[in-house]
């Protein structure tokens, strides 16, 4: 191999042309059940993922809970380990998560075994029996995990900012005490089935080394004969931020304090959405951000910190998260606040936005290269009423804006006295560092 | 009648081979189907090189790359590449770092400069360490110290298991020693094990294979050859008795335990080593398997249970001596004893009587789903690629996995079941001191 030898600096080599984003083969139909399904072709790898949205605002927190943990626990005709194992024979696997806002059962098998994953799905969705023994055995599972949850620094933390940003409403508390679990029977959880896992306005989409049309053709054969007229229920719309005193969690003993900053953000079809979305990276929505650099690479109070418009049905919310070491926790949110008030009060310059620019258009198409990436994008869309096509609307809108638009959004949205801050952490060792800086009202780590 | 098994399916990623003057070996992996790209640069050095006194070094290390290089100034090549849409990282293992990115494919020449700089030299400052070291210890404290189960068992079994430095110390590095680091450290760790003869590139994606080895040419064709140091020999015996250790996590609510085995030379026996591959997930893999469906689902004491190869989890990426892990939480109150007697119970049971019908096919087919699932990003191709040319020059072998692990025989999960026996284990407890 030979080589040419420069001399002197070398210089950055430019980035070749921009590809525009190009949207993969898809196909959508609406079964006679209501179920819509979207299937999307990706064939890099033969295998195909499944992701099955279902609404489920309003469902009792600790039935839920319990109802997806057992789920996939046994149908009137397989058990747990049966089920399992016929779906491992595809190369198969189902889970089931939830949150406020849905019920998702998520999969990935080889491409041969889609017809038989679907089958075993709607075994699951129309025959699902929660037997006493697995529902017991799970209950005792679920409650260890939350203890373990209640444990960590970071569930801790976003428990105290999700009750202080919600108040009353369901976003409010997300994971459900021990005692309530521990009350959930056999019975309400074949009622809440009943009533909630219906096919009306789920969404299932799958995407991988297939056919789409063959693929809805697959979905409808599989789940046509899923029925079941429960009700939905909807969301209210989450209640705007409250400004208030910093709310310090004490956690005594912990040697570093988790910092969580919630300000108010828009939903992905918002105009202001774009511009947000940009004002947010200069801020600290990545490494190569004003926040980051300054309390990570220049004065190393921290390691991950990140700040992220988090999207929900009935309302969106950004938040920064950093986990700080106690003795810097005062800095550490006047760095903060810093960098939140510089960028609400003067534009950002013009190459950090063309920066922050080329990352989110540049992470769209990572982000549509695999096929989780693209199954998890499609599903999370739809859960919200949207379709693919908005990624390029959305690029579009990404491109366009201008230092006008993302520092009126900054303005707007990141205005440190608009904030919502939560501190996990010793108070006795950072409440005076943070009560200089701004009010501070404490409360124990169990409320 | 015997069940029917899943054909296991195949890939088939180019691999394309060669190796500049300078001594360092290329990877191109070309795939058109999406605009993106993998860059990948592999180092053959890891947390089990790092000298005495100097624990953590390796990953301290790595944060100093990202610190500049001679043509980039601090800061400089976070932005380049996220400017250029992309995502950058960078990971310490016990036998390798690797540094990488995934970036739209028009950034391809960016990339390969960015890398060719900081492999010619990073900008080793005493601020730029002093700002590292601070960034490593909250890095700990998030990841150990500040959370229950923190370094359990990754860090907390291998001091039980192995008697050496290299194999047994605490990879993240005591806090006494991050800060005893110099610069002159740093400096002589580049120059040893940073050297172009010690490293792997690996480009894969959105690329031609003909420019991307003209650009590969022209910023890596001057980077100065050095060789490749001399790899110590860090084997130890296996154990002849069992071992266990406890200590108690102040911030855990629950036991746990995790118990290790050491298996046949990854590299070297590859053959004999696959059968443990496939072991683990007979055990753990969902509520089919052995485990689970002893310990969680019939006699409920353990809430999870999971099995694995290598304490970082790393089947394919580490070279010997290295473990067969199997780890559980349990309950309040759970017995740790018990757990440990059903496991050996169920090893013997799977040694004796073998497996069920069906049993082996399906648990090859869901591991066929994890390993080609893990390929799908053109990154992680780039990443596997180049750490199989570095241990066993032989990136190709990404495709045959899942094929090699499917061809895996019943006798052979017997035999491999048949020397997890207790006196070649070494365990370790965490006893809840959590105040709940």
């Amino acid at each position: 191999m030979t080589a040419t030898v420069p001399t002197g600096p070398r210089a950055l080599p430019p980035l070749g042309p921009h590809r525009k984003l190009k949207l993969p083969r898809q196909a959508e139909r609406t079964l006679g059940n209501g179920l819509t399904v979207i299937a999307v072709r990706r064939s890099a790898v033969p295998l195909v993922e499944l992701r099955l949205w279902m609404p489920f605002g309003r469902a009792h927190l600790a039935r839920g809970a319990m109802l997806a943990q057992t789920l996939l626990s046994g149908t009137e005709t397989m058990s747990s380990v049966q089920l399992a194992a016929e779906l491992q024979k595809v190369g198969g696997g189902l889970s089931a998560g939830i949150d406020p806002d849905r019920l998702m059962l998520s999969g990935a098998s080889l491409v041969t075994g889609l017809d038989r994953m679907l089958e075993l799905l709607a075994e699951v969705l129309t025959g699902a029996s929660y037997p006493t023994g697995e529902v017991t055995t799970e209950r005792d599972r679920l409650v260890d995990r939350i203890q373990v949850a209640q444990s960590q620094p970071a569930h801790l933390a976003r428990t105290a900012l999700l009750k202080r940003i919600y108040g009353r409403h369901p976003y409010a508390v997300q994971t459900p005490e021990p005692e309530q679990v521990r009350a959930v029977r056999p019975g309400a959880l074949r009622s809440l089935h009943a009533q909630r896992v219906h096919p009306a306005d789920a969404v299932l989409v799958l995407v991988g080394d297939v056919q789409p049309e063959r693929a809805l053709d697959a979905a409808e054969k599989a789940l046509s004969g899923w029925n079941g007229a429960g009700h939905t229920a909807d969301l209210p719309p989450a209640p705007p931020l409250e400004p208030g005193p910093l709310l310090l969690v004490d956690r005594p003993g912990s040697v570093q304090s988790s910092l969580r900053v919630a300000l108010p953000a828009v939903p992905r079809t918002h105009p202001d959405h774009a511009a947000l979305q940009l004002a947010n990276l200069v801020f600290g929505g990545y490494f190569s951000s004003r926040w980051v650099e300054n309390i990570r690479e220049d004065k190393g109070y921290t390691y991950g910190p990140h700040s992220l418009v988090e999207h929900s049905v009935a309302g969106s919310v950004l938040v920064a998260a950093a986990e700080v070491a106690t003795e810097v926790t005062g800095p550490a949110l006047l760095e903060t606040t810093y960098e939140l008030g510089r960028l609400a009060a003067l534009p950002p310059k013009p190459d950090e936005l063309e920066q922050a620019r080329r990352y989110a258009l540049g992470t769209l198409q990572l982000g549509m290269a695999t096929q989780a990436g693209l199954a998890s994008l499609t599903s999370a869309y739809a859960g919200n009423g949207l379709r693919l096509e908005f990624l390029a609307e959305h690029a579009a809108r990404l491109a366009k804006a201008t230092v006008d638009d993302v520092a009126e959004a900054a303005a707007r949205y990141l205005a440190p006295a608009r904030a919502v801050t939560v501190v996990l952490g010793d108070a006795e060792r950072v409440a005076p560092a943070l009560a200089a800086l701004t009010p501070v009202e404490v409360q124990p780590v169990k409320a | 009648m015997p069940t029917r098994r899943a054909r296991i399916p195949v890939t088939k990623y180019p691999a394309e081979r060669f190796t500049l003057d300078n001594g360092l070996r290329v990877v191109l992996t070309p795939d058109r189907s999406a605009p993106v790209i993998g860059v990948a640069v592999v180092y053959d050095v890891g947390i089990r090189s790092e000298p005495e006194g100097r624990t953590g070094f390796a990953h301290l290390f790595e944060h100093l790359m990202f610190q500049g290089s001679e043509n980039l100034e601090k800061l400089a090549h976070f932005r380049h590449v996220q400017g250029a849409g992309g995502t950058f990282n960078g990971s310490t293992h016990l036998d390798y770092t690797d540094y990488f990115e995934t970036l739209p494919s028009n950034a391809l020449e960016r990339a390969l400069f960015l890398e060719a700089d900081r492999m010619r030299g990073p900008r080793l400052t005493e601020e730029n360490l002093r700002n590292q070291v601070d960034v490593v210890k909250e890095e700990i404290r998030v990841n150990v110290l500040n959370r229950p189960y923190g370094g359990f068992p990754w860090l907390t079994l291998p001091p039980v298991m192995f008697d050496t430095f290299p194999n047994a110390h605490d990879g993240y590095g005591s806090f006494v020693d991050l800060e005893s680091a110099t610069v002159a450290d740093a400096a002589d760790f580049f120059r040893r094990y940073y050297a172009s003869g010690n490293a792997v590139l690996a480009v894969s994606g959105d690329i031609d294979v003909a420019e991307a080895t003209e650009l590969i040419g022209r910023h890596f064709g001057d980077v100065p050859a050095r060789p490749a140091p001399e790899r110590p020999d860090f084997t130890e015996p296996d154990l002849t008795v069992e071992r266990r250790t406890a200590y108690t996590d102040k911030l855990a609510p629950l036991p746990a335990v995790a118990s290790a085995w050491r298996v046949p030379d990854p590299v070297v026996d590859f053959a004999g080593y696959l059968p443990f591959v496939v072991l683990a997930e007979v055990l753990t893999d969902g509520d089919a398997s052995r485990l689970v469906e002893r310990l969680v689902l019939r006699d409920r004491t353990v809430t999870s249970v999971g099995g694995y190869l290598g304490f970082m989890g790393d089947p394919f990426d580490v070279r010997d001596p290295t473990a067969l892990l199997l780890q559980a939480h349990l309950p309040p109150g759970g017995d740790v004893d018990k757990v440990l007697r059903t496991v050996d119970e169920e090893l013997d049971r799977l040694a004796t009587d073998g497996l069920t019908d069906g049993e082996l096919g399906r648990t090859q087919a869901r591991m066929a789903t994890h390993l080609l699932r893990d390929t799908d990003p053109v990154l992680t191709r780039a990443l596997r690629m180049a750490v199989l040319e570095q241990q066993r020059g032989e990136p190709g072998l990404l495709n045959e996995l899942p094929r090699l692990v499917g061809e895996v025989t019943e006798e052979q999960v017997r035999a491999a079941a048949a020397t997890l026996r207790a006196e070649r284990r070494a365990s370790v407890e965490v006893i809840p001191g959590g105040a709940r």
